[in-house]
């Protein structure tokens, strides 16, 4: 065993780099919670965002357009779990799950093709001028763009949640549907536009994985990263800034665990790669003694009549 | 999002309905002046139709799937679900159905108790393995004594494995109100782990040449889930299926904790009033989902699967999922809805060697399945009105 080999600068770096995924999965989840709709299908969003902007980039060259169709795929499937519980008032739970069940197939039969290609080079890290300050230039400023666009997201979400009427009709659907359709909101109409962007931010979170981390496609390599979203949305209290730290935290231990792997620790491989979802049900059940903080209306069928 | 969205004003929205306090609230009126309107009861008619809507659905649109891969649909369609029962090689796939159905089957009908209840338990998967592993090694810890009681014993062993897997979600949902449906996946991650860990290490055959993967339990007599009529496909797990199917109708239909099961589900509120432990529930749907789970594991590894390999586990749980709703939660149902998936396997398979049709493309087909159930579900709960709402 030899820690040495592990460099906590470049750690932390690498800690925040694999927080991105879950952070930007989670943020989208965490909106269209608090819109009052439960969208279990982040694994099946997360994982058809990773192909569609895999072969995308893998056709065009470019990441960039790539995470553009990464965001397309993830809404586009999300549009499906959508037209289930808004339209034909299906149960939540169900169409989430089956949403999820369906993208592994879809994406394992779109990726069928592209299991041995490589991504094009990332490129895109806008402060790479910076990265020569010691300690603090390779932590913040080593990243690709995508890193500081899942920051920025979680700011915006925060501010319009906070400060905006968007965010408070929002919060009003979420909080008690009857009410908000009682004011003459649309609350099919929020909720889809929600979910649909929860959509895209998975889809996003999944083509971080299949462009920068790995990057590379295999079937299934999401590998319950969106469900370890899910779980942090609930960590999180439905709060934007505690999503950021949960997912710093999460993508933490994942990377460490990596690291240990790499350094050769006592434990065998299995015990370690099991850490990060042993430490999210430790998670949840610290924090779900809480439940004051869920959303009223969360995971409710709204049905207007007469 | 649209700044637009809620400030548009609209015919029966916005301020003026604000100011009409409900008058134009009432009927959704939608562009073609179709709404739903919810039925006092749900449709029993179409309880039943839904399910066989839905799969005519799911082949209409699977084939055009196919066809999008360059297969000719029909040609698709009728490997995989003629091909198996009526074909050339019927004798052969038919014994399949079987194998196949028998854990789908198990697991599904555990499911769709807690399913029932409102608790979900979607770590089926995880506790299948753990009833595998359970099963598996009572078996390798005895090997090479010979006796009748290995047989039970591993049953037992592989159904307290499954059950105990359950009790984490269970019990962590019970005294901490901790999240089920998570708790129970993350579980699925972590016991594919250690499936890995006892491939590679504990239960590794020592005369396997350091090759991964456990003794084979077809060449261990005492612990061989054979078939119990030669070449029928009929072992102790299909039986036991059969016998699960029987247990739970009783249960939903005679029994006290099948009444509580169903009173938690539709009335939360009036089961709490009615005196009936909402504890005791979660308990007793996620420990039996559990224990069936494991079951069809240690049938699974014991019979037709042979040994503990790294890859093991094929997602029959997740697969039961779909199983329980096709079924209608209803344990004829999944019976049926057990066999029909099954067919879906082997006729995926004969389409993979046969036609070169992708083995995720059965998966995508699954998916639909459950898609179009839910979606024509809204037919059984609801009624279709045409023409503009009444104004009250």
């Amino acid at each position: 065993m030899d820690l040495s080999a592990i460099n906590p600068v470049l750690l932390i770096a690498a800690m925040i780099g694999a927080a991105t995924p879950i952070l930007l999965a989670a943020i989208g989840e965490l909106v269209v919670e608090r819109a009052g709709v439960l969208n279990l299908g982040v694994e099946g969003m997360m994982i058809m965002g990773a192909i569609c902007g895999f072969i995308i980039a893998v056709n065009t060259g470019s990441p960039t357009v790539g995470f553009l169709a990464a965001a397309l795929g993830g809404a586009l499937l999300s549009l499906l779990f959508a037209f289930l519980t808004q339209v034909a008032l299906a149960n939540q739970v169900a169409s989430g799950l089956g949403l999820t069940l369906f993208g592994l197939g879809l994406s394992a039969l779109m990726g069928q093709s592209y299991q041995e290609v490589r991504a094009p080079r990332p490129g895109g890290e806008p402060f790479a001028a910076l990265e020569g300050i010691p300690v603090l230039g390779p932590i913040l400023f080593s990243h690709h763009f995508m890193v500081y666009v899942g920051v920025a997201v979680v700011a915006g979400v925060w501010a319009v949640l906070k400060y905006t009427r968007v965010g408070l009709i929002l919060r009003a659907v979420g909080e008690n549907h009857d009410a908000a359709h009682a004011l003459g909101y649309k609350v099919k109409r929020v909720r889809t536009l929600a979910i649909l962007f929860g959509g895209a931010c998975a889809g996003l979170g999944g083509a971080y994985i299949s462009l920068i981390r790995v990057p590379q496609w295999t079937e299934g390599m999401t590998a319950g990263v969106g469900w370890i979203a899910l779980a942090l949305v609930v960590f999180a209290s439905w709060k934007p800034w505690r999503a950021l730290a949960g997912a710093y935290l999460f993508g933490g231990l994942t990377q460490l665990q990596f690291n240990l792997q790499g350094a050769g620790v006592a434990i065998p491989v299995e015990y370690l790669a099991m850490s990060p979802y042993l430490a999210t049900i430790i998670a949840l059940v610290l924090l779900s003694s809480d439940k004051s903080r869920a959303p009223g209306s969360l995971g409710r069928t709204f049905h207007a009549s007469g | 999002m649209s700044d637009s969205v809620a400030n548009r004003p609209s015919p029966n929205g916005g301020k003026a309905a604000y100011r009409a306090k409900g008058g134009s609230l009432s009927g959704k009126v939608k562009g073609l002046g179709l709404r739903l309107e919810k039925r006092p009861e749900p449709s029993a008619a179409m309880a039943y139709l839904t399910p066989l809507l839905a799969v005519a659905l799911t082949m209409i649109f699977g084939g055009a799937l196919f066809a999008i891969l360059g297969k000719d649909p029909i040609d698709a369609i009728l490997t995989i679900f003629w091909e198996p029962l009526f074909g050339e090689f019927a004798f052969f796939y038919r014994p399949q159905l079987l194998i196949k159905g028998a854990p789908l089957v198990l697991i599904a009908l555990g499911l769709s108790l807690g399913f029932r209840a409102g608790i979900w338990n979607i770590g089926a998967e995880g506790q299948y393995i753990i009833g595998a592993i359970c099963g598996a090694g009572a078996a390798l810890a005895l090997y090479p004594l010979e006796s009748p009681f290995i047989f039970p014993l591993m049953i037992a062993c592989g159904a307290l494995g499954g059950f105990a897997w359950a009790m984490i979600p269970a019990l962590l949902r019970v005294r901490f109100g901790t999240n089920e449906i998570l708790v129970s996946l993350m579980l699925v991650y972590v016991a594919e782990q250690l499936l890995a860990s006892m491939a590679l290490g504990l239960l590794r055959n020592p005369d396997g040449f350091g090759f991964p993967g456990s003794r084979n339990l077809q060449q261990y007599p005492s612990a061989h889930n054979a078939d119990i009529i030669a070449n029928t496909g009929m072992h102790w797990g299909v039986v036991t299926a059969l016998i699960a199917v029987i247990f739970a109708y009783t249960l939903l239909e005679r029994h006290r904790m099948g009444f509580a099961i169903k009173v938690t589900g539709s009335a939360p509120r009036a089961a709490k009033f009615g005196g009936v432990s909402a504890g005791r529930v979660v308990v007793f749907c996620l420990g039996l989902s559990g224990a069936l789970a494991g079951l069809a594991g240690m049938f699974e590894v014991a019979g037709p699967s042979g040994q503990i390999t790294i890859d093991f586990n094929v997602g029959y749980g997740f697969t039961a999922i779909i199983v329980a709703f096709l079924g209608r939660l209803n344990p004829l149902g999944i019976l049926a809805a057990g066999l029909l998936l099954a067919l879906t396997y082997i006729g995926g398979d004969i389409a993979q060697s046969q036609l070169q049709l992708p083995s995720s493309a059965i998966q995508v087909f699954q998916g639909m399945l459950l898609f179009f159930l839910l979606a024509l579900d809204v037919l059984t709960n609801y009624r279709m009105r045409f023409g503009a709402g009444e104004v009250r």
